[in-house]
This record gives structure tokens, C-alpha cells and sequence, in this order.
């Protein structure tokens, strides 16, 4: 799992008539834990800071679906 | 005074003609934490806000408006040569029988844009904080909105903007810190 998502174990009651989903998530994008930019970070270079969306790597959070397949196969290997 | 440049801010392309996808992103263009919402709030409180933030609340509330203009070209892309059948499949005849094939400053559940979806308290930490929680109810929209997306063009896009949301967060957050007076050197976004 991305260091960005988070997740928990909810509770699953024997009756619930959807299959419980045994594990949910949620995102903690990196504007959680920068505190005040420094100077002088690492930048990426114009034409990928653009296709990103920021200059910034420290700043960079991306998202995949945690319902996608390919996510949820990454999810039953940890 | 507005100066406009007639490209986007960052390519539009989507894959297939897909109308449901449009009611779907028609909530990040007239819902309450879609990007007119962003745009109109920032730009309104930047009047009172203390003038060392003033600058950002500005550029922000600009770019919000680039966003707009990005949600508008994928949602007309979506549908524009969408037939009547298209239109039912995709749960929009309440949009279609009311509007055409005209967009419109609507929510997903098509309920029309309102400015009570725009805080401005005057008290500047209250309205950061505001601004902070709707980059970050932004940022949720676009990803149920990339979970339920299979265009992989479209979600490109939407990617794109979700970072934006991330990197605007971490600006108002800034600003707070500003504000509290721990810090006063310019940054660059
Ligand atoms: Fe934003």
C-alpha cells in the first residue's frame, strides 16, 4: 500500500447483507505532513512537474483507485 | 482584470463517448465543492483577508477558474454527440428535458449551484481553515469520481487536478502559518 493510504480494519456484523469489505481506506496526501515548504527542495523537471500537477516531489501524492483490480491484488500480497 | 490565454491549463483528452461519466464530473463544476464553488470562494474573501495572503487567495481562486474551464471542455466532450438513447442510458433525461444539451452549474444530483456553498466569515483564520477543508473535500470528489471512471484519458486529467488540490491545501495551510506569524517569506506554487 501507498505510504499516502491508510487503512483499517472495521467492524463486519454476521449479518450484513453486503460482503463486508474487510479492510477500508483512506488517503493522507503529503500536505499533511510538510509543515511550512523549506527552500531549496528537489524539483522535477518543467515538462514532468506539469504532467504531475507540481514541481514539488515532497508534494506529490497519487491516486489509484483502492477498488482497482490491480490495487486490490497489491492489497491481499501485504 | 482578467487577461485570458485560449488554451487549458493542462490537456483535455477522453476515450469514449460516455454521458454518464459527464453527470458524474458535473459535480466538480457547479457542486458545492466543485471548482466554480473554489474559484467564486477564494476570490471573495481575498478583500478581507490580511493582505500578506491576499496574493494567494488571487492566484488560487485564478487557477480555480482553469479548472472550471478543464471540467467544462470533458463534460461538452462527454456529451455532445450523444443521442437521446445515450442520454436515458445515462440517467441525464431530468438534465436533457430542462437544459439540451447545454451544460449547466449543477450538482450530480442536479440540484443548481447556490452561494451558500461559499463561506466568507471575514475572520481570517476561519476562512482558511475553510478553504483547507474544501481543497481537501475537492480532493476526496475527484477520487470517487476516478473510482468510478474506466477512461483512463479522462482520469489522466482528473489526476492532474486532485494533485492541484493537494498542492493548494498545503498554500492555505502556509497561509495559516503566515498568518500566526511564525513565518513571512513568500513561496513559490
Ligand atoms: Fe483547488
Amino acid at each position: 500500500m501507498s505510504e499516502h493510504r491508510k487503512s483499517w480494519k472495521p467492524y463486519a456484523g454476521k449479518n450484513d447483507p453486503c460482503p463486508p469489505l474487510k479492510e477500508k481506506t483512506y488517503e493522507t496526501p503529503p500536505n499533511l505532513y510538510l509543515g511550512v515548504q523549506e527552500p531549496g527542495l528537489e524539483q522535477y523537471k518543467p515538462a514532468d512537474a506539469l504532467k504531475k500537477g507540481t514541481l514539488w516531489p515532497a508534494l506529490f501524492g497519487p491516486y489509484e483507485s483502492p477498488f482497482a483490480p490491480s490495487t486490490r491484488a497489491n492489497k491481499k500480497e501485504d | 482584470m482578467f487577461v485570458y490565454e485560449k488554451k487549458l491549463l493542462y490537456p483535455v483528452k477522453v476515450s469514449s463517448c460516455n454521458p454518464k461519466l459527464a453527470k458524474y464530473l458535473i459535480e466538480q463544476y457547479g457542486g458545492a465543492d466543485g471548482e466554480l464553488a473554489a474559484a467564486l470562494r477564494y476570490m471573495n474573501q481575498r478583500y478581507t483577508i490580511p493582505d500578506k495572503v491576499i496574493g494567494l487567495l488571487t492566484d488560487i481562486a485564478m487557477e480555480e477558474f482553469s479548472h472550471l474551464e478543464m471540467i467544462a471542455t470533458m463534460v461538452f466532450k462527454l456529451t455532445k454527440d450523444a443521442t437521446p438513447d445515450q442520454i436515458r442510458d445515462a440517467g441525464l433525461e431530468p438534465h436533457y428535458v430542462n437544459h439540451g444539451s447545454a451544460l449547466y452549474y449543477e450538482n450530480a444530483g442536479g440540484i443548481p449551484f447556490n452561494a451558500s456553498y461559499i463561506a466568507g466569515k471575514g475572520d481570517p483564520i476561519a476562512d482558511l481553515y475553510e478553504d483547507i477543508a474544501a481543497e481537501e473535500k475537492a480532493r476526496a470528489t475527484y477520487q470517487y469520481i476516478i473510482d468510478l471512471s474506466d477512461d483512463p484519458d479522462l482520469n489522466d486529467g482528473l489526476k492532474f487536478l486532485r494533485e492541484r488540490e493537494i498542492v493548494h491545501g498545503q498554500r492555505f495551510r502556509e497561509a495559516v502559518e503566515m498568518l500566526k506569524e511564525n513565518y513571512s517569506e513568500r513561496k513559490v506554487f
